[in-house]
């Protein structure tokens, strides 16, 4: 019987996520090159290399780097003068960088949990050409920790980044060797809302240090999912954190589905032929462009799966996709599935006569290829296996994301045969005063309390301020008695709102938004003044210069003598409305001064000017 | 310090307490009290033996070896002939020991592409850090080499740690004039690693040992990428880099070939010696009381009395072959008690020329040698090579100053 695919008790949801996220540090992992990531168009370099799978000691490869070996491809490498020969496997690398070791230790003490008392780097056997060596290094740090919301954490690594896949198999060397901590947590999230909000836990954890790297491709989660009778499955590289519980829907969807066909398969008594049938002049006139030009076409044909190849098993995704994905390995575009057909400029009578060749019946589904011979018969095999496997239900695989959430096959998961010592990085002790002299700092869950209580935020704001980049500046800016609600709005609201107009705050330091409010606060500009003086500085312009023009000095004695001419003026206006002429005349009078004086000093001044004609 | 110490034994199921965590592992090694375990995720991690209890004593079993490759009759014979490093290598997933391998088995496993090129016989002379390599040795493979192509191989190739690797390239041409080509290749990246170097120099090796060359040469990455290799006269190549690829150098003159990668086509020069142009004759003798001096400014003339009783010794000198004048006065009586002297340059690149200069015309005053544009390392094998062969001092000096086996250029061209 099927169960409902949103029943996640009933189907045994077991999900776990890994988090990987860059640190912040000034040099990369093993070398000395800062952790900067550039724009292709700045390289000054390039080079080209192979990469192979080394064996295991019995003979054996890796089952997911001998996929990656059956197309020979030849990478290309794109440096800048800020990577070095370390990037480019070309020297051997420098000992394990501490400051990024000292952020992941800081991690896992918030975490509650134990260091590894030496912490060995290894070699992860990666050749899908992201890792000049052919491998990435990584190092477990510490193991077993808590989350607040019962989670468990299973470890802490430390690794390196792996180079940016610009296009098919180039690569950009820039970000190879930038920290990044890796936290996996045990497989005991049992929802998809669970995965979702563990990995924001985990997040603001990270982002409590103020030592991790932000934007986006900073943070990558991956997620294993599996549910009873399914697979285990794991998801590469989901970039939004919003769409993680999604996956996880999608995912148990495809299972839900997929055991539905492996049920469906077996009560038909399906099967798959194994020799394929050179179909290639079958199509010689077809009105498929990619048929009719093929060197080849191979057809195979799978008894009793009409209907089920083509049956959608995730939003956009069918098990045709799956076989498709397994025959992309070999190098062919994609495939054809009687299923769809006619469609694509195939005929019906064309499918009728490749049914004919295959003495394929209305239950059976035929399954082309178009390619060179050899791409052909390698993708076929390929197609072949995957049918077989709809017999056995989920195959155990690496996947990645697609747009929305749905997901493609990219390698069957690793084995443990991937993992050896890295020889050229000599282990690191972690020492109990290592340990001991960690400063663990405030968590962003506690400092938005805390804020919301000494400064009397709201939440959001006081989320804002929090989370922000700045928050450290708005901190030192109030111990310096500037008052918290100027400081945050110098330091986050009035930003945010100078943003929405097109105006790049980015680039504002710190201490020139500090520099405007010193200025408020010994009273050579109004806080009304804030806006205009961080769009000149934000401008490039000089704050003495912006001063001078947005906000000219007025002495108190200048004040009074403008208020008094402006009341004059509009003496008839003020002996109608009596005291409560002044709100209307409060905007005559910062038009005039603009800016340079506080709202409430000409508040008062007209006040007082108001009363002395009245009583005149 | 060593395992031997450690209660455990290598393979060894073991818990290990780490703070309030508990792991299990398979025991590898222990160094200095840190037990060293690797966890079924494949981490190494190191734990104070004190906090490691065993849990089961695993039953050692041996690996499979792999099976035999096959080899195509019709094909030229090569033997590869090793001295030690890992041109072939396999990993121990359990321990992560890396062991070298060294039947054609292996090699042939290791790089598959090489059963195309040729049929192969393997033989192991010795397995050291090139570092360790000795004129002695250098002997050994004289003669191992000598027999091969006696005895049938059409093409030689050396895998050989790269240290030290132009300096054995270098006296192996003296050693053994050759009808074949006899190729040295070595890998600037570990074997045991993906991006390795080992399996396109290898390649282009076998290439070039089946080529029409006749002459010892280096086989190894022109440049950074996988495109192509160089090949470099074995008396005219130096190690100019410490880890990149392209470490390997010609100097004096420019590389005599190349093998592109991946369809591995030898381009020779028309300078090179070609197959069958000589007749094989071995002369092994060297005298290794020689020495190579690199001298500096302030250098202490002192340091030559070491060098009493050696017969022969090249000094590396500044500019066109330049020492102190200091120097020069000790360096007249290692030559008066009978050593040879020759003079080659720290520039590398250019001719040594002692008649410019008045310290220059002082050392050739005092019979120093000038050793033309020979790479200073190339210098010390040939005079050992010479000294061992001549005992008459006029031919000795004239056998230094004339080319032998493309050492010395009598024109500079660069």
């Amino acid at each position: 019987m099927t169960r409902s695919p949103t029943d996640y008790e009933g189907l045994g949801l077991v999900a776990g996520i890994e988090i990987h996220q860059q640190l912040n540090t000034a040099t990369k992992l093993f070398c000395r090159c800062p952790t900067t990531i550039r724009e292709a168009e700045d390289s000054n370099g390039e080079f080209f290399r192979y990469l192979r799978a080394t064996r295991s000691e019995l003979g054996e490869l890796d089952r997911a780097a001998e996929e990656e070996m059956m197309q020979v491809r030849r990478f290309r490498y794109l440096q800048y003068e800020s990577t070095c020969l370390v990037e480019n496997d070309e020297e051997p690398p420098t000992p394990l960088n501490r400051e990024a070791l000292d952020i992941v230790l800081t991690i896992a003490k918030l975490t509650g949990m134990s260091p590894v008392p030496e912490i060995h780097t290894m070699r992860k056997l990666v050749i899908d050409g992201s890792n000049t060596s052919g491998f990435q290094r990584t190092a477990l740090v510490a193991m077993n920790g808590h989350l607040p919301s019962g989670g468990l954490i299973e470890t802490v690594c430390l690794e390196e980044e792996a180079a940016q896949r610009l296009e098919d198999a180039t690569f950009s060397l820039d970000r190879l060797g930038i920290p990044l901590i890796e936290i996996t947590t045990a497989p005991c999230l049992h929802t998809p809302e669970a995965v979702q909000e563990t990995a924001a836990l985990i997040g603001m954890y990270l982002r409590s240090t103020g030592r991790v790297k932000r934007g986006i491709g900073t943070i990558r989660q991956d997620v294993n999912v599996s549910i009873r009778d399914g697979g285990r499955v794991e998801i590469k590289g989901v970039q939004e954190l919003d769409l993680l519980a999604e996956v996880v829907r999608r995912e148990v969807r495809r299972q839900v589905e997929l055991l539905a066909i492996r049920d469906e398969l077996i009560a038909r008594g399906a099967s798959v032929e194994t020799e394929p049938v050179d179909v290639t002049s079958l199509f010689k006139e077809s009105g498929s462009k990619i048929l009719k030009k093929a060197k080849m076409i191979l057809a195979i044909r799978l008894n009793r799966f009409a209907g089920l190849v083509g049956r959608e098993i995730q939003p956009g995704r069918r098990l045709g996709s799956e076989m498709s994905d397994y025959a992309k390995k070999c190098g062919v575009g994609g495939l054809f599935h009687t299923d769809e057909l006619p469609a694509y400029g195939v005929t019906e009578e064309e499918v009728g006569a490749l049914k004919n060749a295959l003495s394929a019946g209305e239950d059976d589904c035929v399954i082309i290829v178009a390619d060179t011979p050899e791409k052909c018969r390698c993708a076929i095999k390929q197609i072949i296996r995957r049918a077989n496997l709809a017999f056995e239900g989920i195959p155990k695989e690496t996947r990645k994301m697609l747009e929305e959430g749905s997901t493609s096959y990219m390698r069957p998961l690793p084995g443990a045969a991937r993992m050896y010592p890295e020889t050229d990085v000599l282990p690191v002790r972690v020492t109990h005063e290592d340990w001991e002299g960690l400063k663990l700092p405030e968590l962003l869950s506690d400092r938005i309390e805390r804020f919301m209580k000494e400064y009397g935020f709201a939440r959001e704001v006081a989320r804002q301020i929090a989370y922000s980049e700045r928050s450290l500046a708005f901190e030192e800016a109030v111990a310096a008695r500037i008052k918290a609600s100027i400081a945050e709005r110098a330091f986050n609201s009035t930003l945010r709102e100078l943003s929405r107009e097109g105006i790049s705050v980015d680039t504002l330091r710190d201490d020139a938004i500090r520099s405007v409010l010193d200025v408020i606060q010994e009273g050579r500009a109004a806080k009304e003044a804030m806006p205009a003086l961080l769009t000149a500085l934000a401008e490039g312009k000089d704050l003495e210069a912006a001063l001078s023009t947005l906000a000219p000095a007025v002495s108190a004695t200048d004040l009074d003598g403008i208020v008094l001419r402006i009341v004059e003026e509009r003496i008839g206006f003020v002996k109608e409305r009596g005291a409560a002429a002044a709100g209307p005349l409060m905007g005559v009078v910062m038009k005039e001064v603009r800016g340079s004086v506080d709202g409430k000093a000409v508040s008062q001044a007209l006040q007082t000017a108001i009363a002395k004609v009245l009583n005149e | 310090m060593s395992t031997k110490d450690s209660m455990f034994l290598t393979g060894d199921l073991v818990r290990c307490t780490i703070g309030e965590a508990q792991a299990e592992g398979s025991f590898i090694t222990s160094r200095n009290g840190i037990a060293v375990v690797k966890l079924g995720s494949g981490y190494n991690i190191g734990v104070p033996d004190e906090d490691c209890s065993l849990v089961s004593r695993q039953e050692v079993t041996e690996p499979a070896e792999p099976a035999e490759a096959a080899q195509n009759e019709s094909l030229p014979l090569v033997t590869i002939v090793s001295t030690g490093g890992t041109i072939a290598s396999r990993i121990d997933y359990r321990t992560g020991a890396v062991t070298s391998q060294f039947r054609a088995t292996d090699i042939l496993h290791a790089i598959p592409g090489l059963s195309s090129i040729a049929r192969f016989r393997a033989i192991q002379l010795c397995n050291i850090l090139s570092e360790n390599m000795t004129p002695a040795i250098w002997q050994e493979l004289a003669r191992a080499i000598h027999d091969e192509i006696r005895s049938g191989a059409t093409g030689i190739i050396v895998t050989h740690g790269t240290d030290t690797m132009a300096y054995s390239a270098a006296a192996i041409s003296f050693m053994v004039q050759t009808p074949v080509p006899i190729v040295f290749v070595g890998s600037q990246r570990s074997a045991d690693r993906p991006s390795s170097d080992n399996l396109m120099n290898g390649l282009c090796a076998a290439k070039a040992a089946t080529s029409d060359l006749g002459e010892v040469v280096v086989v190894m990455h022109a440049g950074t990428s996988d495109d192509s290799c160089a090949i470099h006269r074995g008396t005219r190549v130096r190690k100019m880099h410490t880890s990149r690829r392209d470490a390997f150098q010609s100097h004096g003159i420019p590389p005599i070939g190349t093998v592109s990668y991946p369809d591995l086509t030898v381009k020779l020069s028309p300078e090179v010696v070609t197959r069958g142009s000589r007749d094989l004759v071995l002369a092994d003798n060297l005298e290794e009381r020689c020495a190579l001096i690199s001298y500096y400014p302030g250098m202490d003339p002192a340091i030559l009395s070491a060098y009493t009783g050696y017969k022969g010794i090249v000094l590396s000198g500044t500019g066109l072959g330049h020492v102190s004048s200091s120097f020069i006065r000790r360096l007249d009586d290692l030559i008066k008690d009978g050593a040879m002297v020759v003079m080659t340059s720290q520039c590398l690149n250019g001719r040594v020329c002692d008649r410019v200069y008045d310290t220059g015309r002082d050392l050739l005053s005092i019979g120093v040698i000038e050793g033309e544009d020979m790479l200073p390392e190339a210098a010390l094998v040939k005079l050992m090579w010479v000294l061992g062969n001549t005992s008459s001092p006029e031919q000795v000096r004239e056998m230094l100053i004339a080319n032998v086996v493309g050492e010395i250029d009598r024109r500079s061209l660069a």
